[in-house]
C-alpha cells in the first residue's frame, strides 16, 4: 500500500478540510459530579490547590495538585467500571487496546425530543429511524446521543429532583439492541452519566452500563459540541489517563471532522 | 443609661483604618485560673481549702492562714463600689484609642477587693454591683463591673461592646446553610441585630432544602462557598471578607465508618476535607483579613467561631471519623486563636453534643436542636465566651473530662 493516509491526514489538518472538534467540558470545581445516597460512597469532585504561582512555595513557576473522582468531567467508562464487566480481559484503562481510543462515530440527533422531555428514552424505533436516513450502525464505532445537554448548566445540568436526576438516557433494549446487534464499541452522552437520570429503575438497572461494560465496551459522558458533528464520518480520539486498575478517567475528547465539499 | 446608639457609620473611605491594639496582656501562670472562668462565663477566684477565705489577687499561698491549698472555685457574683476612676489620659496605646474609660475599685462581697471595668450604668461608690470575668481583646481576664438591675440598652455600653461580641450591628457569615443549625443561626443572629447575615451555599447545581427558609429570614443574604474548594473560599473572601465581623462556622459532614472497613479512609478524607481543611481553608482566605478590621470603628470584627462536636474532645467509637476530624478542628481553632488574637479577634469554640439530625437518628435522646445551639452561640458573643458547651451530653462531657478523662474515654461507646 503506497497511499500516504497519514500524511495526507496531515495536509488537510494543515488546509483545514479536516478540522478537530473538542468534546470536552472544562474540569473546573463546579462541574456536577454523580451523587449517590450520602451514606454511600461518593465520587470526589475536581480540586485543584496551588503548590505555588511565583511565589515564595515556587519562585519562577506555577503550578497545582489536583484531585478528582475517576468519573469526574468529561470521562471515559471502562468495562470494569460495571460488575457485569468485572471479570473480562483488558477491562480497565490501563490495559485498554490502544486501537479502541480511534474509532468512527454515528451521531443520532434526540435534541427534539429532549427539548420537550428532560426524561426522554432513546429506544430502537429511535435508531431504526436514524439508519433509515444515514444506514446501518457499523460495527465498532461509537454511538454518540446528541440531546443538546451540554448547552446547560449548574442545577438544569444536573436537574436533581427528589425523586432523583431527571436526563435523558436510552432505555434497555437499545443498549443491547446496540452492543448485540450492531457491535458498537461504545456509547456516548452530554449528560452526567451514559445512563438516563432514572435508569436505577429500569431493568435491569442502568442498562447502559449492564451492556456496555459486560460486553467490553465503554462509556463516554458529559461531551460536549456534539452539535459540531456530523451524522456520521466523525473519528473520535478517546485515550483515558493509564490509570492502573482504574475503572474510567476524565480525558480529552477529540473528533476530526472533514468539512462537507460544497463544490 | 447607655445612649442608644446611633447605626454606625458607613466608612469615610479616606481615613486609615485604626490598627488594631492590644490591653496589656501579661499575666502569672497561676492568673489564667481567673481565664478559664472567663472562657467559660463563670465567676471563680482562689479560696483557701484550710480556711475558706476567698482571695484576690491571685497568689501561691492564702494571705490569711498562709496555707498553699488555694483553688479557684465560684464565688458570689455580688460587691460594692468603693471608688471610681474615669481614665481621660493615659500612656496605653491600647486605652488612648478609647478614653475615656470607667474604672472602679470594687469590694467583692466574698471578700477580696478587685479594679474592675465599670459599666456606665454603675452608680457612683457605694452603689452595688453585679461582677463579671471577661476576656479583654488580648484574651486576658479582666473582672467587669454591671449595675445590678437592667438598665435600658444597657448592652451598648461601648466599654461592655469592647469585652463582648455582640452581632448587633454586625455583619456576619454563616459557612454551611445546608447545615441542619444554619436557618435556626441565620434567625437567631438576625433577631440580635446582626445588619446582615451571609450564608454560604455550596454546590448550587444541588437542591437546597434549606434555600427557600433561609430567603425568608429578613437581611440573610446567600452566597456560594464550598469549604472544601479553595477557589471557592477565596473568591468570597474577595468579595465580603472585608465586610464580615462574626464568622460562624458550621461545617460538618457526619459519615459513618468503621476504622477497620475498606473504605474508611474515603470517608475519613471527605470527612477531614470538609472540616479540617475547610477551616483551614477559612482561615487562610478570612483570617488574615479579619484581624486587621480588629479595631474597624464601632462594629469592627470581634468573632470567629466554631461549631464543633464535643466529640472532637473525647472520641466515642461510633463517630470515631467525626470524634477525629473534630479535635483536629478544636486544634486547628487554638492555632487560629493565637493568630486572631493579635487583631483583638476572639475565636469561640461551641461544643455541642449528637444534633438532633439524620446522621444521629440512632442516637437516644438528650439531643441538642438547631435552635438552642443557635441561642447558645449568640449568647456567647453577647457574653464574650471562649468554650462554650450545648446541651446536656456536652455540659456532662465537660464536666466529667475536668473530673477524669481516662473514665471519659472507658465509658465511651458502652
Amino acid at each position: 500500500m503506497s497511499v500516504d493516509i497519514l500524511g495526507s491526514l496531515s495536509a488537510a489538518l494543515a488546509g483545514g478540510t479536516i478540522k478537530v472538534v473538542d468534546l470536552t467540558h472544562i474540569l473546573s470545581p463546579d462541574f456536577p459530579v454523580i451523587v449517590m445516597p450520602p451514606e454511600l460512597g461518593q465520587s470526589a469532585p475536581f480540586r485543584m490547590e496551588r503548590i505555588s504561582r511565583y511565589d515564595a512555595g515556587g519562585p519562577a513557576w506555577y503550578w497545582n495538585n489536583l484531585s478528582f473522582g475517576e468519573h469526574t468531567g468529561t470521562h471515559f467508562d471502562a468495562p470494569i467500571h460495571w460488575y457485569t464487566g468485572r471479570n473480562l480481559p483488558l477491562n480497565s484503562v490501563d490495559t485498554l487496546p490502544p486501537a479502541d481510543m480511534v474509532a468512527p462515530a454515528c451521531v443520532i440527533d434526540c435534541t427534539e425530543q429532549t427539548s420537550k422531555d428532560v426524561d426522554f428514552l432513546f429506544t430502537v424505533a429511535n435508531v431504526g429511524a436514524w439508519e433509515k436516513e444515514h444506514g446501518r450502525i457499523p460495527a465498532r464505532s461509537w454511538v454518540l446521543l446528541r440531546t443538546d445537554w451540554s448547552k446547560k448548566s449548574g442545577a438544569a445540568y444536573a436537574n436533581l429532583q427528589s425523586d432523583g436526576a431527571h436526563t435523558p438516557g436510552p432505555d434497555a433494549e437499545v443498549m443491547r439492541f446496540l452492543v448485540e446487534e450492531r457491535g458498537i464499541i461504545g456509547f456516548g452522552t452530554e449528560t452526567i452519566g451514559t445512563d438516563a437520570g432514572q435508569a436505577g429503575h429500569f431493568s435491569p438497572p442502568y442498562p447502559a452500563h449492564h451492556y456496555l461494560h459486560g460486553a467490553g465496551r465503554y462509556g463516554l459522558q458529559c461531551l460536549t459540541n456534539l452539535d459540531q458533528l456530523p451524522a456520521t464520518g466523525a473519528l473520535i480520539l478517546a485515550a483515558p489517563l493509564k490509570i492502573q486498575n482504574g475503572s474510567g478517567s476524565p480525558l480529552r475528547v477529540l473528533a476530526l471532522v472533514q468539512e462537507r465539499s460544497t463544490g | 443609661m447607655t445612649e442608644p446608639p446611633a447605626k454606625p457609620n458607613r466608612k469615610n473611605p479616606l481615613s486609615r483604618t485604626n490598627q488594631p491594639l492590644l490591653p496589656p496582656s501579661a499575666r502569672s501562670r497561676k492568673a489564667h485560673g481567673l481565664t478559664l472562668a472567663a472562657c467559660v462565663g463563670r465567676f471563680m477566684l482562689q479560696c483557701c481549702g484550710e480556711c475558706g477565705k476567698y482571695t484576690y489577687p491571685v497568689r501561691d499561698a492564702c494571705p490569711n492562714c498562709l496555707s498553699s491549698n488555694l483553688r479557684f472555685m465560684d464565688a458570689a457574683t455580688g460587691g460594692t463600689l468603693i471608688s471610681e476612676t474615669q481614665i481621660e489620659v493615659t500612656g496605653d496605646p491600647y486605652y488612648r484609642g478609647h478614653v475615656p474609660w470607667r474604672t472602679g475599685l470594687v469590694r467583692l462581697d466574698c471578700g477580696p477587693s478587685a479594679v474592675a471595668h465599670l459599666h456606665g450604668d454603675c452608680g457612683g461608690p457605694g452603689s452595688s454591683l453585679r461582677l463579671s470575668l471577661q476576656l479583654d481583646r488580648a484574651g486576658q481576664a479582666v473582672f467587669f463591673a454591671h449595675p445590678i438591675s437592667e438598665t435600658p440598652t444597657m448592652e451598648n455600653d461601648p466599654q461592655w461592646r469592647e469585652l463582648t461580641a455582640d452581632p448587633k450591628d454586625r455583619r456576619v457569615l454563616i459557612t454551611d446553610g445546608r447545615s441542619p443549625v444554619a436557618v435556626a443561626l441565620a434567625k437567631a443572629l438576625g433577631k440580635a441585630g446582626a445588619a446582615r447575615v451571609f450564608v454560604g451555599v455550596a454546590d448550587g447545581w444541588k437542591p437546597c432544602d434549606e434555600r427557600q427558609a433561609l430567603e425568608a429570614i429578613e437581611g440573610v443574604e446567600l452566597v456560594d462557598l464550598d469549604l472544601t474548594s479553595e477557589r471557592s473560599v477565596q473568591e468570597l473572601a474577595m468579595d465580603i471578607g472585608a465586610k464580615v465581623e462574626i464568622l460562624v462556622n458550621t461545617a460538618d459532614h457526619v459519615r459513618p465508618a468503621h476504622l477497620f472497613e475498606a473504605g474508611a479512609a474515603n470517608s475519613a478524607r471527605e470527612v477531614m476535607d470538609h472540616t479540617v481543611m475547610g477551616l483551614m481553608r477559612l482561615a487562610q482566605a478570612f483570617g488574615p483579613v479579619m484581624r486587621s478590621r480588629g479595631a474597624d470603628g464601632a462594629a469592627g470584627a470581634v468573632a470567629w467561631v466554631n461549631v464543633l462536636s464535643v466529640h472532637g474532645l473525647s472520641s466515642v467509637p461510633q463517630f470515631g471519623v467525626h470524634s477525629a476530624a473534630h479535635s483536629a478542628c478544636q486544634s486547628l481553632s487554638q492555632w487560629l486563636r493565637s493568630e486572631l488574637r493579635q487583631g483583638g479577634v476572639r475565636v469561640i469554640n461551641a461544643f455541642a453534643g449528637p444534633l438532633d439530625t439524620e446522621w444521629f437518628q440512632a442516637v437516644p435522646p438528650p439531643k441538642v436542636a438547631p435552635k438552642m445551639l443557635a441561642d447558645a452561640v449568640v449568647d456567647g458573643l453577647r457574653r464574650g465566651l471562649e468554650d462554650i458547651y450545648v446541651g446536656d451530653v456536652a455540659k456532662d462531657i465537660e464536666a466529667r473530662l475536668f473530673d477524669n478523662p481516662k473514665a471519659v474515654e472507658r465509658e465511651a461507646g458502652q
